[in-house]
């Protein structure tokens, strides 16, 4: 520090430095509030109207809506029409919906199960904002009951194929350094192909949430955070390997599940998935190349029998999350953003178990492209396609 | 996953009030300045002057005026008028008076009144024949022919715009007796204010929608503006009088539109411009745009209640355009 050329101001003169930009910042926001000096740009066009559907609860009391207005004002909802029919309704809370704001709207329809409905909502400018029911089906509640049966559901999807593949464990411990190559990049492969699709899929959520989420902003950026954040607390003790590895794969493919489960319990409650069995079963099969992945870097050490729990929970649990909050709690940037931050914590893994890779071989160069590193990448990617074609509805 | 209902046709809410099927509030009248219960009954009949020949000049004045209304409770639309209200002033006048109709535009684009009526090219209300623009003036002039159940409507293009935006209005030309002997008291019951003509109910009413996100369909339909309107306040009739209703159809962009009288039959008169009935004892008829007629018919046999009539097309029904008749003696 010798060469500092500037003395350090006293304490006083440097926090007015900071007042007077925001003082003068401020006195502008008064100034344009209160004067308006734009108003010459005002052409007589109505104000922008937006209006988001966020939920759909479809019950015996009938079709109730969680709607967030985004418009450039606060904005009226003067008339409901379900399927070109004006229906009574009420608005909780009620009056106008400030920018921003999500109210209920609750319409006594008597919606037809299985059969398709469309809400249309009519500011008072006359806009409609209209809502497509695809399948009317009762949305689930929050009984005992129902949340034992989605638990279930989240078990065999999540968990259970974990649990199979880490089972894999003493019959991977005896392989060899091309042996392990192979389990790693083939770990590297699904690892790409969930990234790939979990950043897809929280596009496609986003898309459907209201402007001022800036949907496609808040998921890349997110996964960004996301990713730097695990990364660096990762390496906070030198490069994750063995059972810490292990960890950070199964925090990533624990986020995964969760979005799985956020997607299947909300198909469940949007009634667009009768949940067949065929399905449970092709994202269990889906699933059970996770537990090989996520034992792949603790070949070389001897872990203890409660790690095999722990990481299957971890792994596995979320699915069950995921599943009660995409039936009970669905709205679409949630879900986008919890995509989001797996698909972060998915490439922090990829980048660590190549890594990884990569540290097992001397030769790093051949070894990358070596028949079982490329053939493992590549087998993984696609199995877990192939895979996919199953649970693709 | 819960159980589901093993009937696919069972409602999964039994006793759900399915009659919740309407606008939610009601239309400030007063801030719209014109109601739609009073529009039934309110005739414009100008002022009138003899002409040196004996016959009668009836002199109207209308203006095209800019003015947002209320259409449905907390729905503004902004709207094209003739003298501020939509429909425009319902004119009437009488089978071979004189007409001369003039006409100013207040409003910030050109406009015209094109008369379904029999009149020389110069007074027809298209471009270069009376259609003005903002701040001119125009005198329509013509003879009152044919009798019959007419309307007037905008011709500035795109006619589409200019007449769903709200520029049309009921134009009824009431037959002179004298030159319909065979159907004298007929004709004579139709002239407005008669003594044949004082037991009559008569209502004026114009079937018309509004586009409030303008991209070619509907969103209210109604009769006489307010989708509703005469469900929140039922039209009062005497059954011991008859009725009469002169009904036009101003509907853009649905080809037809039609009325329904519920537990009773009418005659029906096409476009007005007859004596005796086109359509004898029918309880539904269809118009297509600008199509218009009268119906005739008589609650005096039924018991006292709510009778309903509304457009047979379901959806322009629960989009607004239903009503009540609340049929009672005169002194219930």
């Amino acid at each position: 520090m010798s060469d500092q050329s500037q003395p350090t101001r006293p304490a006083m003169i440097r926090l007015l430095l900071l007042f007077v930009p925001l003082a003068v910042m401020l006195g502008a926001f008064v100034w344009i509030a209160s004067l308006d000096p734009l108003r010459s740009f005002n052409n007589g066009a109505p104000p922008v109207e937006a209006l988001t559907v966020e939920r759909t609860i479809l019950d015996e009391t009938g079709i109730q809506i969680l709607v967030r207005a985004g418009g450039s004002e606060a904005m009226q909802i003067a008339q409901v029409a379900v399927d070109d029919a004006y229906w009574t309704f009420t608005q909780a809370p009620p009056g106008a919906v400030a920018r921003g704001t999500a109210v209920w709207v609750r319409i006594p329809y008597p919606w037809v199960l299985g059969e398709a409905h469309r809400v249309a909502l009519l500011s008072n400018t006359g806009t409609a904002f209209e809502h497509e029911i695809a399948v009317a089906v009762p949305t689930p509640k929050a009984t005992a009951g129902q949340l034992r049966i989605q638990a279930l559901v989240g078990a065999i999807v999540g968990l259970l194929p974990v649990a199979l593949g880490l089972m894999f464990y003493p019959a991977m411990r005896g392989v060899g350094r091309t042996g392990m190559n192979f389990l790693l990049a083939l770990t590297v492969g699904l690892l790409a192909f969930l990234l790939i699709d979990m950043t897809l899929e929280a596009l496609e959520l986003s898309a459907g949430a209201a402007a001022l989420f800036q949907g496609s902003a808040m998921v890349w950026l997110t996964a960004l955070a996301c990713f730097l954040l695990l990364m660096a607390i990762g390496r906070w003790r030198g490069q994750p390997e063995g059972l810490a590895l292990a960890f950070y794969i199964a925090l990533g493919i624990g986020l995964h599940n969760f979005g799985e489960g956020l997607a299947i319990g909300g198909a469940f409650a949007a009634g667009s998935a009768g949940l067949g069995t065929f399905l449970v079963l092709g994202f269990a099969l889906h699933n059970v190349t996770e537990g090989i992945g996520i034992a792949a870097p603790m070949l070389r050490i001897r872990p203890p029998l409660w790690t095999f729990a722990a990481l299957t929970l971890l792994a596995g649990g979320p699915a069950v999350l995921g599943m009660w909050t995409g039936s009970l709690a669905y709205a679409p940037q949630w879900s986008a953003l919890a995509l989001a931050v797996g698909a972060g914590a998915i490439l922090q893994v990829m980048v660590e178990v190549s890594a990884y890779l990569m540290r097992q071989n001397s030769d790093r160069q051949a070894a990358l492209f070596s028949p079982a590193v490329l053939g493992g990448f590549l087998g993984g990617l696609a199995f877990m396609y192939a895979t996919a074609a199953l649970i693709k509805v | 996953m819960r159980a589901m209902p093993t009937d696919p046709y069972a409602a999964p809410m039994p006793g759900m009030a399915h009659g919740n099927m309407t606008t939610v509030g009601v239309v400030d009248h007063d801030r719209n300045g014109f109601d739609p219960t009073t529009m039934l009954t309110e005739w414009e009949t100008g002022l009138t002057d003899l002409l040196p020949d004996g016959r009668t000049l009836r002199t109207f004045e209308v203006a095209a005026i800019d003015r947002e209304i209320e259409i449905a409770p907390g729905i503004f639309f902004p709207a094209w008028t003739f003298n501020d209200r939509v429909p425009g002033p319902a004119l009437r006048a009488k089978e071979g008076e004189r007409l001369r109709i003039i006409f100013r535009n207040y409003g910030s684009h050109p406009h015209s009144m094109h008369f379904h009526g029999i009149h020389s090219a110069g007074m027809d209300g298209v471009p270069g024949a009376g259609l003005i623009g903002p701040g001119e003036e125009f005198i329509y002039e013509f003879d009152a022919k044919p009798f019959g159940c007419h309307l007037y409507h905008c011709h500035a293009l795109p006619l589409k715009r200019h007449i769903h935006k709200g520029m049309y209005g009921l134009f009824v030309i009431d037959p002179d007796p004298a030159r319909h002997p065979e159907n004298a008291a007929v004709a004579a019951s139709r002239v407005l204010g008669s003594p044949e003509n004082a037991r009559w109910q008569e209502l004026a009413m114009v079937m018309n929608a509004f586009d409030t996100n303008f991209d070619g369909a509907n969103e209210i339909y109604a009769v006489n503006t307010v989708g509703q309107a005469y469900m929140n306040a039922p039209i009062r009739i005497d059954k011991s009088r008859p009725v009469r209703i002169y009904l036009v159809n101003v509907t853009e962009f649905d080809p037809i539109n039609s009325l329904h009288l519920h537990a009773n039959f009418f005659d029906y008169y096409d476009t007005g411009t007859t004596l005796t009935p086109t359509l004898r004892t029918v309880d539904l008829i269809m118009q297509c745009q600008a199509q218009r007629g009268i119906l005739e018919f008589s609650f005096a046999e039924h018991e006292d209640g709510m009778y309903m009539f509304h457009a047979h097309q379901s959806e322009f029904t629960e989009l607004g355009w239903v009503g009540m008749f609340d049929v009672r003696g005169p002194e219930a």
